[in-house]
């Protein structure tokens, strides 16, 4: 777009430097072809059709819950960096550096725009596979799509369960007690779960047999790293929740993202 | 708000007339979906749940569970989820009319208008993130996140609870055994609805908002999701104290209250009540009425179910697809006969294998 007066020349002049040139692909986006290659030459928005239906736009179809939770997402992504500059998983400095976090840290409101985003992303996932199905979006093409969806929500949720222990405080390491004392009663894995007596060994002949699964070998041993949750289990927690379940999710969600246009777009009427 | 009500509030909320109030809000609202959204009434509604917020609100005994920061979420969850029931319900409303009239869904007048993503959607998407960055921040500057005192492996609270997205399944323990509650029906939610959209075969209501073309999905879908996750979530956050009894909404939560449980098993019944013997020495002998009642209700069930009413599902989606879906169901009713049956009867097991950890 060419610019009037002087500062008009100056726009110009920046806009046809080789240097501006090699970054952006594409003039003003004011005209159809420009605003397409808008999309299409940026890594970020070319998750973006260039075109959508009029009624996949509306607030009113799809509550924007899909791009909230990926709002949300990185706004966590980001908040949780920061954080894990000042925190040690590990028992005997995990609490003190949250308290540290709170009390010492300038303009300390990170754990509080994680904890917060955290639970609001819960919510949206939620509210985001409600519209969907409101919709019937999950209807052919779209099946596989809202298969990932659903494991985007157990992952959503592990994230925050994973989390919520880091804190190391009697909430945290209670809430994740009881949350992990259902994993004892795993049937046939978990110690207590019906069937784990049957699973054994024989001894020597004629000696009787042992068990394969017992309190030290169960799933909930291998999901804690030790009977109760302790400084093994935050470890666990913290690389899980750092780095395991982050990638995958990260992952998913490109995969989401790329199956919503493959499928035709945010769906509408036939 | 005068303290008679209050009283009177505490004491006809239990588990019971809890669960069955939700069961038949939702079958109101089902019913009358097309009435209670019209803006008006919606409104009268929503100022009727924030008049109970408001005259609650200097109860100290409520104050304290609503206004704990990590409960924030959850009382907006209530007004969240309202709204948003409200608004696809509204335009479900609006469409299933103008199917009525012959004329097609709102969504379609405009579905073969294309729009640029640059800048109309970009745009939106902008202003929506710098809302919620706003919120966020605000919500973060105000409510300090809380820390409680530090992690002791020798002090266990009373009451304990799981995450608070996890306290319907919590709730589910009273009634299961962890086993069930807390592995095969988290299981089961998520391979339910992994298999949703390969088991509706319907081909209606695609891209927009219907009740009346997609009945059964859609009340099965908020029947699980507002009954049987959310609202016990809300029981579970604000009703359930120490020991996990139930405190009415002002009830203080004393440690003390008593609540006798005498549940009694199945067997128990059968053997001792029924027919007047002891009960037998191996365990599948004693706990054989219960395992056949299981097993008949498992797999016996589906296909009379099959043949009578679900005889047109059955047709429609096949073989596969009906036990898949049956499947789901039964474990879905099951978890509320369970419940029935533990009010009614006192039920505590229906198989009570404690040789093996199996009870049901
Ligand atoms: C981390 C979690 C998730 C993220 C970031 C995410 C993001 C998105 C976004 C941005 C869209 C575009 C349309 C919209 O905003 O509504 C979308 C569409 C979709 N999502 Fe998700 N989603 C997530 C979880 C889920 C879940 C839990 C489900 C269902 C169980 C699901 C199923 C779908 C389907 C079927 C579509 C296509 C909808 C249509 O075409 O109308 N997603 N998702």
């Amino acid at each position: 777009m060419a610019k009037k007066g002087e500062l008009g020349r100056v726009w110009d002049y920046v806009v046809n430097t080789q240097v501006w040139r090699s970054v952006m692909r594409h003039g003003y986006p004011d005209t159809p072809r420009n605003r397409s290659l808008a999309v299409l030459a940026n890594l970020i928005l070319h998750l973006h059709p260039i075109r959508l239906r009029k009624s996949g736009l509306r607030v009113r179809y799809t509550w924007c819950m899909g791009g909230l939770t990926f709002f949300l997402f990185l706004e966590l992504t980001i908040t949780g960096l920061l954080l894990m500059f000042y925190y040690r998983p590990t028992a005997e400095y995990a609490y003190n550096d949250i308290e540290y976090l709170r009390a010492d840290v300038a303009l300390g409101i990170m754990r509080e725009l994680h904890r917060w985003g955290a639970h609001a992303m819960v919510i949206s996932v939620w509210l985001h596979m409600m519209r969907v199905f409101m919709t019937g979006a999950y209807k052919p093409p779209r099946e596989f799509n809202w298969s990932i969806g659903v494991i985007l929500l157990v992952l959503t949720l592990l994230l925050s369960f994973t989390g919520y222990l880091l804190p190391w405080d009697q909430l945290a390491m209670w809430a994740v007690t009881v949350g992990t004392n259902m994993a004892r009663a795993t049937p046939v894995l978990g110690h207590e779960g019906p069937g784990a007596s049957l699973v054994v060994v024989p001894y020597a002949e004629g000696a009787g047999t042992i068990s394969v699964v017992h309190q030290a070998s169960d799933v909930r041993f291998g999901l804690l790293g030790g009977r109760f949750v302790g400084a093994a289990t935050i470890l666990r927690f913290y690389v899980l929740h750092c780095v395991g379940f982050p990638l995958i999710a990260a992952f998913l969600i490109a995969l989401h993202f790329w199956r919503v246009r493959k499928d035709g777009g945010i769906s509408g009427p036939l | 708000m005068p303290l008679f009500i209050k009283e009177f509030l505490n004491n006809f909320f239990n588990p019971t007339v809890y669960v069955v109030i939700s069961i038949i809000g939702f079958v109101v609202m089902m019913a009358t979906y097309r009435v209670w959204t019209k803006p008006r009434i919606a409104m009268g509604l929503l100022a009727l749940m924030v008049l109970f917020f408001i005259a609650s609100w200097s109860d100290p005994n409520f104050n304290k569970i609503v206004t704990k920061p990590d409960n924030v979420p959850i009382v907006s969850l209530v007004f969240i989820l309202g709204f948003f029931l409200w608004l696809s319900l509204r335009q479900a409303a609006i469409n299933d009319e103008r199917i009525e009239r012959g004329e097609p869904p709102r969504e379609a007048t405009e579905a073969n208008d294309r729009v640029l993503v640059w800048p109309d959607l970009v745009y939106s998407e902008l202003i929506c993130m710098v809302i919620f960055t706003a919120v966020l921040v605000l919500w973060s500057v105000f409510i300090p996140a809380p820390l409680e005192e530090p992690a002791n492996p020798g002090k266990t609270p009373n009451p304990s609870k799981a995450p608070w997205y996890f306290l319907g399944l919590q709730e589910m323990l009273v009634y299961f055994d962890p086993w069930i509650a807390g592995v095969v029906l988290p299981t089961m939610i998520i391979t339910g609805l992994i298999c949703i959209p390969y088991c509706d075969k319907n081909p209606k209501g695609v891209g927009y908002y219907t009740l009346k073309e997609r009945p059964f999905a859609i009340t099965t879908f908020l029947f699980g999701f507002i009954v049987l996750w959310v609202t016990l979530i809300i029981m579970g956050t604000a009703l359930r104290g120490p020991n996990w009894n139930f405190f009415g909404p002002y009830e203080k939560w004393d440690v003390h209250k008593l609540e006798t449980l005498s549940n009694v098993n199945l067997s128990e019944y059968f053997w001792i009540h029924l027919l007047h013997k002891g009960l037998p020495e191996h365990w599948f002998a004693r706990e054989l009425p219960g395992i056949l009642l299981i097993l008949g209700y498992m797999f016996v069930m589906p296909p009379l179910l099959a043949a009578t009413v679900c005889r047109k599902m059955f047709q429609q989606i096949g073989f596969l697809r009906y036990n898949i879906v049956i499947l789901h169901l039964i474990v879905m009713a099951g978890m509320m006969i369970k419940m029935v049956l533990r009010w009614t009867i006192n039920l505590k097991y229906i198989v009570f294998i404690p040789e093996y950890f199996f009870n049901i």
